[in-house]
């Protein structure tokens, strides 16, 4: 590689980052904030203390959790836009564990685990059916399956799971003190959830890098009919990726529930497993790509909270950011292979 | 009296479904050239707020209106950069443009929520107003109805009885034939993808200065997802397309009917409904699940029914255009 290759493709590698920085001043000069201030207290908003720290860590886990998930469906070459609804169905079946069973909390959260595993994979088989069997693409059968997950639970809460007093749309009561992952002292974090979103990415990281079913699925990814003809049960080996994305969504909504909340909101998926998809193809769909890129993310999640009590500016700037960057990277990647291929006629 | 129910009912339809109606156009020419504008859900967020914010700073209509198709345009823009020029893929810019445009939308559009801002008036239509019947339902809206209905018309006779729509559905049919015929395929792939995005502004600022009025976080949520699927449902076929809008947008008001008219049934059916009918009417036109349903139909029928309902999309949609 001469220097000059070297220069550019230095570059390109900073030239995303340059770009989203730009575009989101530009938003931030549109809405009247100085933007200086604004990426101040964006920064220090995420890191200032203990407790901020331990609350970017509350985000990430269930960002890691989804996103590593969807590494086995765009794997597959599928694109599970039905996170968001795994994730509720997750909840809703943990929320009815923690309602119904009395158990001791080493049995019950456990169970609560499972159960909520359960039901992601099945919303996730749904969506996976859908589109495997029915032709519908994943695109529409899982957004519109995150628009029933969210309306179901919204019922749940407002009807059979109304708390005793008042009927407002604030959640249930709180679970029984078995149900609630244990927490760090004074803080959001439960260290079991960290524990759990580590393991998720080591565990996926190996299946799809180590086993022979990881490679099949990479073969369908790559190419759904030659993967057929080469003896491949697609169809299976797709819904299986679609029931594993389910599980670990369905996961992060225990631990949303179970360790974050203690009960269950209608806000509770809060628009993570569209973040996840963001995650997942901003860290090249890579396993070990996902975990920082969710850091990254969760903290530009906590700190646009702080820029909403201090600059009185509209959390959405998170999003804002991060589309932001995902869409730079994907021009500047195309960009790229633009510039360093040798010209066509 | 239930004849001017149903008139009502009709001429109700008629106006709520012209964002989708407009989008659906706009979508389907894009389409039809081979581009996927996977954004529409969030470039009508963004450009319903965007039409509003205008009207409501300028106190001018059209300004807000012209606001809103530009933002629709660079957002189609956007992705036909990438897609043609850059070779990504359509789906993935897509995606992260729908998510885009609804958090931008959220966040420029917060000193907008819930103000009171400006309407399309309303423009009945002189004498063709008293026709009965049909007068009622035809000629009683505002201006933006009327040209939802013209739109159709158009987008037809453009696409099917035009030299230049036979060379629209070459370069998405089939782009090394029309290219060999001397058609610049991608520069007609930017044209329509813009035009279309265009389109799919006009249809934001319908929501937020006519259907819907104003302005409020997830204002438009869902619908642009709508009026994708209605575009497969209506099988990229400008008058199928319409019909798909309208059938929806009657299915929807039946159901805010049946609402009002049986109480026990629990809100949030009825705000769940669009999204499972929209899965449903997929389902109905879409491969494996058809041909399961089509072998219930005797064989006379079967082939009837099953040439109403297949559809197939633009055999080059979503394929880049690479001149060897």
């Amino acid at each position: 590689m001469t220097y000059s290759q070297r220069l550019v493709n230095l570059l390109l590698g900073l030239a995303p980052i340059a770009l989203a920085l730009i575009f989101s001043t530009l938003v931030l000069v549109a809405a009247g904030a100085p933007p200086l201030e604004a990426y101040k207290h964006l920064l220090q908003g995420a890191s200032e203390s203990p407790a901020k720290i331990a609350d970017v860590l509350v985000v990430w886990v269930p960002l890691v959790l989804c996103s590593a998930g969807l590494l086995f469906t765009f794997t597959a070459g599928l694109w599970n836009i039905g996170v968001e609804g795994q994730i509720i169905f997750g909840v809703i079946f943990a929320t009815w564990v923690a309602r119904n069973i009395y158990l001791p909390a080493i049995l019950l959260l456990p169970l609560m685990i499972v159960a909520g595993m359960i039901g992601g994979a099945l919303w996730g088989l749904l969506a996976g059916t859908l589109k495997v069997y029915g032709g519908v693409h994943e695109i529409f059968a899982g957004l519109g399956l995150n628009f029933v997950a969210i309306t179901t639970n919204i019922w749940l809460i407002a009807k059979p799971w109304r708390p005793e007093l008042g009927a407002t749309m604030q959640g249930t009561d709180p679970f029984q003190p078995a149900a609630w992952l244990p927490r760090l002292a004074g803080l959001r974090l439960s260290p079991v959830s960290l524990l759990l979103a580590l393991m998720a990415v080591v565990v996926v990281f190996f299946i799809l890098r180590g086993t022979l079913w990881g490679l099949q699925l990479k073969a369908i990814g790559k190419n759904v009919r030659s993967a057929y003809l080469l003896g491949i049960a697609t169809n299976r080996h797709m819904l299986l990726s679609f029931a594993l994305c389910g599980a670990l969504a369905g996961l992060a909504g225990v631990v949303q529930v179970s360790g974050v909340w203690g009960r269950d909101i209608p806000q509770i998926s809060g628009g993570i497993g569209y973040l996840a998809l963001l995650v997942t193809m901003l860290s090249g769909f890579r396993a070990l790509g996902v975990a920082p890129v969710a850091l990254f993310f969760a903290a530009i999640g906590v700190g646009a909270a702080r820029l909403h009590l201090r600059m009185q500016l509209d959390p959405s700037l998170a999003g804002v950011l991060e589309a932001g960057l995902v869409l730079s990277v994907l021009l500047v990647a195309g960009l790229r292979a633009r510039l360093l291929m040798p010209r066509e006629g | 009296m239930e004849i001017a129910l149903l008139i009502r009912i009709l001429s109700s339809v008629l106006a709520d479904a012209s964002p989708l109606v407009i989008a659906g156009m706009g979508e389907t020419i894009c389409e039809r050239a081979g581009v996927i504008n996977l954004s529409l859900d969030g470039s009508i967020m963004l450009s319903a707020m965007s039409g509003f914010a205008v009207a409501y700073l300028t106190g001018n209509l059209l300004l807000g209106f012209l606001a809103a198709m530009v933002v629709g345009a660079v957002i189609a823009l956007l992705i036909a950069f990438a897609s043609i020029t850059l070779r990504q893929d359509q789906v993935a810019v897509g995606f992260v443009l729908t998510l885009l445009g609804a958090e931008l939308a959220n966040f420029l559009g917060e000193p907008f929520v819930r103000r009171p801002g400006p309407r399309v008036p309303h423009m009945p239509i002189p004498f063709l107003r008293d026709i009965p019947v049909i007068g009622e339902i035809f000629f009683t809206h505002d201006i933006l109805v009327y040209a939802s209905i013209l739109l159709i018309v158009l987008v037809w006779f453009w696409i099917f009885k035009t030299q230049a729509g036979l060379r629209l559905r070459g370069v998405g049919e089939r782009p090394e034939a029309a290219f060999a015929r001397g058609v610049n395929v991608n520069r007609l792939r930017y044209l329509y993808a813009v035009t279309g995005g265009a389109l799919v502004g006009i249809a934001g600022a319908a929501y937020s200065l006519s259907v819907k009025l104003g302005w409020s976080e997830g204002h438009t949520l869902g619908n642009g997802w709508i009026a994708l699927a209605i575009v497969i449902f209506g099988g990229w076929h400008p008058l199928r397309v319409a019909f798909g809008a309208y059938l929806f947008g009657a299915l929807i008001s039946l159901g805010s009917i049946l609402q009002r008219s049986i109480p026990g049934v629990p809100t949030q059916v009825f705000q769940a409904a669009p999204f499972a009918l929209m899965i449903l009417v997929l389902l109905l036109v879409s491969g494996g699940a058809l041909e399961r349903l089509l072998s219930f139909f005797p064989p006379r029928m079967r082939r009837l029914v099953g040439e109403a309902l297949r559809v197939a999309p633009p055999a080059a949609l979503g394929k880049p255009f690479v001149t060897e």
